[in-house]
């Protein structure tokens, strides 16, 4: 172990010592520093964000005292989970992203005041505390909008999958028969949630036989034939037909020259003939009343 | 030992599957199943996976292995039930289980097994067998 | 990457396969995957314990949780069996529902995000996972 190293340990080790010796006046002063205009009093409680103050500078000292300052090491996963899961709540409680990784670099001023108090004069010490601080801390400040941005990244795409959800709706035809009129482009990620959305439906209605309608869709590639496919072999490993109606010219052709096998699949021209021939499928016949004269 | 319970409804035996498989236990469904099938004479088999959250492709063998054991023995197997989260799973496990029918509960199970036994062949055609059925049901060699 | 939560799990038997199958299960919904993304997980864990006890001879999974900035699950498979002589042969296979083996290791790559397949004959294989949320 090189002397940079050994001499960075025993600082942080000091750091440590100092946050454990001032714990409460750090508190106090990082309290006053978020008073600013970072303190969104009006999205989070004084007593919660107080505790999320304490459990932070907890687990600061803790991982200092290893020696180890390197943020990405496993030493900090305690932090780095605390700090995951504050960045995930403060994105969907509305705070900025500036907002969250203030959260952290308004410890810096405190965490200096207290080092320079106990340097007592000692100028390289002092700046050698605040270097190893200044790193950890920009370490964790960027680390917390990364999750932020992920997080943020995550919900959009929820929103984005209960929209399609929506705009697909499984309807009951008849006792027995679902429909799925598709309108618009289907890529990947659409047309696994029309899929789930589908099978799902197939199990709470009991329906034998479920007609997916592509009569609304202009193109359809490899990505999108494979995925319906897999819709069809899934629905009938479940006990349930599938047929795929309002194939245009131009997705057959597509089809067939992306060699897809559709043999195993039934499909109709549009809906109504597709219908027709589920309600045949469940032995079901129209008889017209003969009128009364 | 546990064992799976094989219930006898009417000319079916039903079959339902609530617990994590491991080989002992399908190997004794497997044995108990096909003796059960000769004893009772049954025609048809129901194999209801609705409590089950995972088919990886063990139990997959083992469903495709019973339709198979008993067809030789003259029974048809429906597999009912399926959830549709292992359904999804299944197809992208790329597990096939060709041969297998399935229908979505007991009752469209057994509909399904009548339809088969009485009326004429229907979707889905017998692998390999040299025996035929007339309307009765009855064997030809 | 930080790993939350890392587990050792051995896979020496057959009841091994059901235990960690419904640990799997415990974690991923626990890191709130959905139904789906469950089901795939567990049954690909499920099929990868299976070629440890059965081929390799026994040997150990490592389940690591992943908590940041992305979450996931991570599956580590290891054992010192007969290793696999031609990884992309057993990848390309599927399963054959009557007899035969087929490692399907396609199939259980097809269930998860990363995958990653370490095996020398006579020494041994492990097999990395990875399921995002």
């Amino acid at each position: 172990m090189n002397t940079i190293l050994m001499n960075s340990n025993k600082k942080s080790t000091g750091i440590a010592a100092l946050v454990a010796k001032n714990e409460d006046a750090i508190l106090a002063d990082w309290n006053r520093e978020m008073a600013g205009s970072i303190r969104r009093s009006d999205l989070i409680k004084d007593s919660d964000l107080r505790a999320e103050c304490a459990q932070f500078l907890r687990l600061l000292k803790d991982g200092l005292e290893t020696g180890n300052v390197n943020f990405q090491s496993p030493t900090w996963d305690k932090t780095r989970e605390m700090l995951s899961d504050l960045s995930r709540t403060r994105a969907a409680q509305g705070f900025t992203p500036t907002e969250t990784a203030s959260f952290i670099f308004s410890i810096k001023r405190p965490l200096f005041t207290q080092a320079r108090d106990d340097a007592k004069g000692n100028g390289e010490v002092l700046a050698e505390q605040m270097w190893i601080i200044t790193e950890l801390l920009d370490a964790m400040g960027l680390y917390t909008t990364e999750v932020f941005q992920k997080s943020r990244e995550e919900m959009i795409r929820r929103q984005q999958e209960e929209l399609l959800e929506l705009s697909t709706p499984v309807v009951k035809l008849w006792d027995g028969v679902l429909a799925l009129p598709v309108i618009g482009t289907l890529d990947s990620a659409r047309t696994q949630v029309v899929m789930e959305s589908l099978l799902q439906a197939i199990v709470q209605t009991n329906s034998r036989v479920a007609i997916i309608d592509i009569t609304g869709v202009p193109t359809v590639d490899t990505v999108v034939a494979q995925h319906l496919l897999k819709t069809v072999t899934a629905a009938r490993l479940m006990g349930a037909d599938c047929i795929i109606s309002g194939v245009r010219p131009q997705i057959a052709q597509t089809i067939v020259h992306l060699g897809i096998n559709l043999l195993d699949v039934t499909t109709k021209a549009n809906l109504s003939s597709a219908f027709a021939l589920a309600l045949k499928k469940l032995g079901i016949t129209f008889v017209r009343e003969t009128q009364k004269s | 030992m546990e064992k799976i319970p094989i219930l006898k409804m009417g000319e079916f035996l039903l079959v339902t599957i609530q617990v994590d498989m491991h080989d002992r236990l399908a190997l004794n469904l497997q044995d108990d199943l096909t003796r059960m099938i000769s004893k009772t004479e049954a025609h048809g088999v129901l194999i209801d996976i609705s409590s089950l959250d995972i088919v990886d492709s063990f139990i997959g063998r083992m469903l495709a292995n019973i339709a198979n054991m008993s067809r030789v023995l003259d029974a048809e197997t429906v597999v009912v039930g399926m959830q549709p989260a292992v359904a999804i799973t299944l197809v992208e496990l790329g597990l096939s289980l060709t041969g297998v029918r399935t229908a979505l509960h007991v009752d469209a199970g057994m509909e399904l097994l009548r339809v088969a036994l009485n009326g004429a062949n229907g979707s889905k055609a017998i692998n390999g067998s040299a025996a035929t059925k007339d309307d009765y049901g009855s064997n030809f060699e | 990457m930080a790993v939350t939560s890392s587990e050792s799990l051995p896979l020496a038997s057959e009841p091994d396969i059901v235990s960690i199958r419904r640990r799997v299960r415990e974690i991923s919904a626990r890191l709130g995957f959905t139904l789906v993304d469950q089901t795939k997980v567990v049954t690909a864990a499920s099929e990868l314990a299976r070629n440890t006890v059965i081929y390799g001879g026994g040997g150990v999974v490592q389940v690591e949780s992943l908590n940041g900035p992305r979450v996931g699950l991570r599956l580590i498979f290891e054992d010192k069996g007969p290793g696999i002589p031609d990884i992309e042969l057993a990848l390309r296979n599927g399963f054959t529902t009557g007899s035969g083996m087929g490692l399907g290791l396609g199939g259980a790559k097809r269930l998860v995000n990363d995958f990653e397949i370490i095996s020398r004959v006579g020494e041994g294989t492990k097999i990395t996972v990875t399921r995002w949320k």
